[in-house]
């Protein structure tokens, strides 16, 4: 469903991705890994649209259209959805109003009704209660004032409501404590499906003992240097990055 | 005939039809009279009106009225759904029908001033312009002299009042711009506690004048909790004066709440003459079309250990007008003061206009004071936020303008008053952020 | 802080104060189209000159003083004041250092002005006026080649009078105000700067004013233009010494900034704030106002704050040129007596305008001082901005000081941030230099330098250290 090609970006006039290759396809979960600086974080931000990243060459595709052609609420609407890593705080924004007003910009854009208001609900409070939350939450403006942990929770119900076809979750698992983990490993893993991608951009393997991805790609230096499956965190893990940056190199 | 000349004449007519006064109340009358003449109607060559004409007033030939005659159903649908001790006033007559005063507990009055007057006139006439004398400005000088209905408020010491108490005052639409002249006295007694909502609302076509003079007095450790909802009719004029005296340790809390009115000017002033007295400011401002807001708040802190927070946000749109004029005074030897004041404003159209004047005037030296003010932009990184949502960009602006005045509402406790501030916010912001809908449904859930 | 220790920290000497024995040729005080047209044959000038003055003249006498200023002061006598007062030999005039009468240098000496060291090893260009009438100039030689015209505004008028004529009174106009139209009636001096068109001015200008005869006011005009992509630092400083009788100075500063030009103007201001009780300070009204008349201009104020009376004073940017830019930051000092009202006023008229004001007061013994700024957004300042900081520091409990910032935006893209503080210093932060060995005094210094570290680095570097030197001078004896 997602095809990025030969994807050269640059931040400031330096050059961080160069020619990254990836494929993604239904029902896949791929864990995309790499030392410190290697330009992960860029690459879903890219996706996502963010400001101050020029594609210098290459393409993103999703579904067949050209990603980079898309507003940013027209990814969002297509299904492509970004889980920060430092989810911006929005004072006064209540997360209700928020919720609401993406699920009725993704189904206007797919010529659907709005929500009825009781449906809405409904489906609200399910999420909630699945991601240990409590309802009064809703009423609290997005992020303000939140731990570390609840904005991340947050993050994941957001997913848990508006069901992107790709999932982008950007270091979902810092700053978490063991019990958060578990609870937003849960609410990743629900939303996995047949029709669905994840993309997990992480720095530790740690996650990936609850969320077991189909693929790994070890990112260094703008390009991924190795793809393995579960295994290869599990070596990564134990051996650190160095080896891959040493056999890259060679 | 001069515009003052008009108003004189009214006057004189009023006087001839009323039966015999108190003495004091005839002297103050013509006191009023008498000062209003010497000043004039303001202009804006002095300071305190700059950025307001008042012209739309001046120039006008508004009547008395002494019918407050409402139909029932219409001031159902405008009265807050709030279970209160509630006085009514039409065009500032004083409505039986529609108060509803029900039991108020022991040591609470609730009045119109008319019966006050008539049961102890004397007992008014000690503490009513105490504080807001002729000399504050030509409008209080007006009220003075045409004071006549109003509402006298009395808590005895250490009487917590259970339900807020409504003063309601409806603007009605006819054939001729009717002027009222509302006074309002209230007397908390120390340790007590109370809320009271003033809520000023009216029949659409309406384009009267009121011109209110609050004065409120908190004794030793008093609580009040103060919400003025003005939600007039868009070609109503509304000038108020509201001065607050504030005994040691007390608090007033004020949210001054103005969504209506074509031209509007409220004047806020609390002495803080005790110490640990304390006074909190919450403002919100919200102009479309030609409308005039105008707010001019005034601190002074008299006395040591005494505190104050202003926050007060302003929206304008289209054509509308807003003034913020926010003034500290710290007086010599009033040491150990804490002042904050913010104003932070939004601008939805290049027509509209904001003229902002945070102010300090400090003469002590161990203060701790702050003000500052804004006018300007949303947040871009909150914009992208909720466009990655997949929310399209106008929305996301209108959800963070309807946030924007959030953060005032967020601090009142009492959901009939901030629900209904927030549907109006969101129906009077412009349609391209299409929220109207979404508030509601919000509402709605929270209401389960 | 112990009230004792206070008082010794109020009572400081003015360590100025002092006169120069040089002997004036002084008209009789008093004001009226004589005394106008006796300052215009003594200046040499033409026709239009004094026809430009009269009708300033003439929208004076029916202007008022104005009365909205924070300030407590009698009513000046106009016709108590001498408007004219020259060294003995104008037409003599020193064309060097060498030339310049000993006492002068005396003078400068007492004030701690390392002249002759400063113009050579800064390469600094010296206009020394001394009262009214220009007594030096150096470096000419090197800004002619460069093209720029630095001289006093007399002989501006005698030798570049197209120029004058063309940019005099197009920023602050007669009938601006009270001040201004009385200064463009008498004004007896002051600098002329031109920078043509491409040219960066080789050294940077710097001027020194003082007031010397008794019951004479000084009226300087200034004028200063940059031709598109011109840039020039310009610095003012003053003392003044002492004497009784109250001193008025009305002067007028005017920038003309075109496409691409920069002008950075600072001043240092230290003139006589009178005695213990405010007797014999100066009156201090100025009007300064900068038109970034290009695109892309650039304008900046910085001034240091530290003398007078009474101060009336807002540099003040016209913001017209697309994408121009004003920026004004302030120090202000006052002790005893003295009272100041000063700010700025940032116009915002064309589109993608920027504004900086960054205003730090210090306020001690029984002075009282306002920030009184304005920053106006027309409708046709699409996206300008406007960033204000404001911070006022009391020391003592006698002094006052006040806030007035005004804000005037008509325009939705403009985002504009007032932030002001008021306090006194840190009892903490005291506390914890003394813990460190500190005195008292030295500690309330480096407080208060840090306090206005922000505007201090916008000042060229010789003038920092001045500075930093003058806030310690008025604040001396005054912390406990």
């Amino acid at each position: 469903m997602l095809e990025v090609k030969d994807l050269h970006v640059t931040v400031e006039g330096s050059e961080i991705l160069k020619g990254l290759n990836l494929t993604i396809g239904a029902g896949e979960v791929h864990a995309l890994m790499g030392p410190n600086g290697a330009g992960k974080s860029t690459l879903s931000a890219v996706i996502a649209g963010k400001d101050g990243y020029e594609v210098t060459s290459g393409s993103i595709t999703f579904e067949g259209r050209d990603v980079l052609e898309m507003e940013i609420e027209e990814r969002a609407q297509a299904g492509l959805l970004l889980g920060f890593q430092y989810p911006v705080e929005i004072p006064g924004v209540k997360n209700i109003y928020l919720l609401k007003a993406a699920l009725n910009a993704q189904r206007a854009a797919r010529g659907e009704d709005e929500i009825p208001a009781p449906e809405f609900m409904k489906l609200v409070k399910e999420k909630v209660g699945f991601m240990k939350m409590d309802a009064s939450f809703l009423q609290r403006a997005v992020n303000e004032g939140f731990s570390g942990g609840e904005k991340k929770r947050n993050e994941i119900l957001q997913m848990l409501v508006l069901q992107p076809k790709l999932a982008m979750l950007d270091e979902i698992d810092s700053g978490l404590d063991i019990d958060a983990m578990k609870v937003v490993a849960d609410g990743v893993n629900s939303l996995r499906g047949e029709d669905k991608g994840i993309l997990l951009v992480t720095h530790y393997q740690r996650l990936l003992d609850y969320i077991v991805p189909d693929h790994v790609h070890v990112l260094v230096d703008g390009r991924i240097v190795k793809s393995g499956d579960a295994d290869l965190a599990r070596e990564l893990e134990s051996r650190g990055y160095d080896w891959v940056v040493e056999d890259s190199a060679a | 005939m001069s515009d003052e000349q008009r108003f004189l004449d009214r006057l004189a007519e009023r006087n001839a039809q009323r039966g015999d006064e108190p003495t004091w109340i005839a002297a103050r009358r013509q006191a009023g009279a008498a000062r209003f003449e010497a000043l004039g109607f303001p202009h804006r060559r002095v300071e305190e009106w700059k950025y307001t004409d008042v012209r739309d007033i001046a120039r006008n030939d508004f009547v008395l009225t002494e019918n407050a005659d409402f139909s029932p159903a219409t001031a159902a649908a405008l009265t807050l759904p709030l279970d209160a001790h509630r006085l009514t006033f039409v065009d500032g007559v004083f409505a039986p029908a529609l108060s509803d005063l029900g039991s108020l507990p022991e040591g609470v009055q609730v009045l119109p001033l008319s019966r006050a007057l008539e049961e102890n006139h004397e007992a008014v006439g000690g503490p009513l312009g105490r504080l807001t004398g002729v000399d504050f400005s030509s409008f209080a000088a007006l009220n003075t002299a045409f004071m006549e209905e109003g509402a006298v408020v009395r808590l005895a010491p250490r009487t917590v009042v259970d339900k807020p108490i409504v003063l309601q005052f409806l603007s009605r639409a006819g054939e001729q711009d009717v002027m009222s002249h509302p006074r309002i006295l209230v007397e908390a007694g120390g340790r007590s506690e109370a809320t009271l909502i003033e809520h000023h609302v009216g029949e659409a076509e309406a384009a009267n004048f009121t011109n209110l003079v609050e004065e409120i007095i908190l004794e030793r450790g008093a609580i009040l909790t103060h919400y003025k909802l003005q939600e007039a009719p868009l070609k109503d004029r509304h000038i108020a004066s509201i001065h607050v005296e504030q005994a040691r340790d007390s608090r007033y809390v004020s949210f001054n709440l103005n969504l209506g009115g074509g031209l509007v000017r409220n004047d806020l002033v609390s002495e803080l003459n005790g110490e640990g007295a304390e006074a909190i400011y919450n403002g919100l401002f919200y102009g479309q079309g030609r409308q005039h807001v105008d707010n001019h708040t005034l601190v002074n802190h008299n006395a040591p250990r005494t505190f104050s927070r202003e926050n007060y946000k302003g929206i304008l749109d289209d054509r509308a007008h807003g003034v913020f004029n926010g003034k500290v005074i710290v007086k010599r030897d009033s040491q150990q003061i804490e002042a904050e004041q913010s104003n932070a404003n939004l601008l939805l159209s290049d027509r509209a206009e904001i003229d902002t004047k945070p102010e300090l005037e400090i003469y002590a030296d161990d203060v701790k004071c702050a003000h500052g003010a804004t006018t300007g932009q949303l947040d871009e990184e909150a914009i992208y936020a909720l466009r990655t949502r997949g929310i399209d960009e106008q929305t996301a602006r209108g959800l963070l303008t309807l946030a924007f005045a959030g953060e005032v509402m967020d601090r009142v406790d009492l959901d009939a008053v901030s629900e209904r501030v927030e549907l109006a916010v969101a129906g009077k912001l412009p349609e391209r952020f299409n929220l109207a809908g979404l508030v509601e449904t919000a509402s709605a859930f929270s209401e389960e | 802080m112990a009230s004792q220790e206070m008082e010794e920290l109020v009572r400081r000497e003015y360590k100025e104060g002092f006169v120069t024995d040089i002997e004036s040729e002084t008209v009789p005080p008093g004001l009226d189209e004589g005394t106008i047209a006796f300052i215009s044959k003594k200046k040499g000038e033409p026709e239009w000159m004094l026809e430009w003055r009269l009708k300033a003249y003439h929208q004076w006498l029916k202007m008022t003083s104005p009365s909205w200023a924070h300030l407590d002061y009698p009513p000046i006598d106009y016709q108590a004041i001498s408007y004219y007062s020259a060294p003995k030999r104008p037409e003599d005039r020193p064309q060097s250092l060498d030339e310049v009468d000993p006492k002068l240098l005396e003078t400068y000496e007492k004030l701690g002005i390392p002249l002759h060291e400063r113009a050579a090893l800064a390469g600094v260009a010296v206009d020394a006026v001394f009262d009214s009438v220009s007594v030096t100039t150096t470096f000419k030689e090197k800004l002619h080649e460069a093209g720029v015209i630095f001289c006093s505004i007399s002989e501006a008028i005698r030798d570049y009078p197209e120029l004058v004529q063309q940019y005099l009174g197009s920023v602050v106009p007669q009938g601006d105000n009270y001040f201004a139209a009385l200064n463009s009636a008498v004004f007896t001096d002051g600098s002329f700067v031109f920078v043509p068109e491409g040219v960066t001015c080789p050294m940077e200008l710097s001027t020194y004013f003082r007031i010397n005869a008794a019951n004479t006011g000084q009226f300087e005009r200034t004028l200063i233009v940059c031709e598109s992509r011109a840039e020039v630092s310009y610095l003012e400083g003053c003392t003044a010494p002492q004497r009784d009788e109250n001193q008025l100075h009305a002067a007028v500063v005017e920038l003309v900034a075109l496409e691409d030009a920069k002008i950075k103007y600072s001043t240092v201001q230290n003139w006589y704030p009178g005695d213990e009780d405010g007797k014999g300070g100066i009156y201090n009204f100025v009007t300064k106002r900068g038109d970034c008349r290009g695109d892309r201009s650039h304008i900046s104020w910085t001034q240091v704050e530290t003398g007078s009376a009474i101060t009336w004073k807002y540099p003040s940017c016209m913001l017209r040129g697309k994408d121009s830019v004003g920026e004004f930051y302030s120090v202000a000092v006052t002790n005893g007596r003295q009272q100041a009202d000063t700010g700025t006023k940032m116009v915002h008229i064309g589109e993608g305008t920027r504004s900086t004001i960054v205003s730090k007061g210090i306020a001690a013994g029984r002075s009282d001082q306002s920030y009184r700024g304005l920053v106006k957004v027309g409708p046709r300042a699409k996206n300008a901005r406007n960033f204000t900081q404001c911070d006022s520091l009391l020391i003592g409990d006698t002094c006052g000081a006040h806030t007035f910032p005004y804000q005037e935006i008509g325009n939705s893209s403009a985002k504009v941030e007032h932030e002001a503080t008021t306090s006194k210093i840190g009892e903490d932060q005291l506390f914890y230099c003394q813990s460190r060995g500190i005195g008292e005094e030295d500690a309330v210094n480096m407080i208060v330098n840090g306090f206005c570290k922000d505007v201090f680095q916008e000042l060229p570097m010789e003038f920092a250290v001045e500075a930093e030197a003058l806030l310690n001078v008025t604040l001396e004896g005054a912390v406990g």
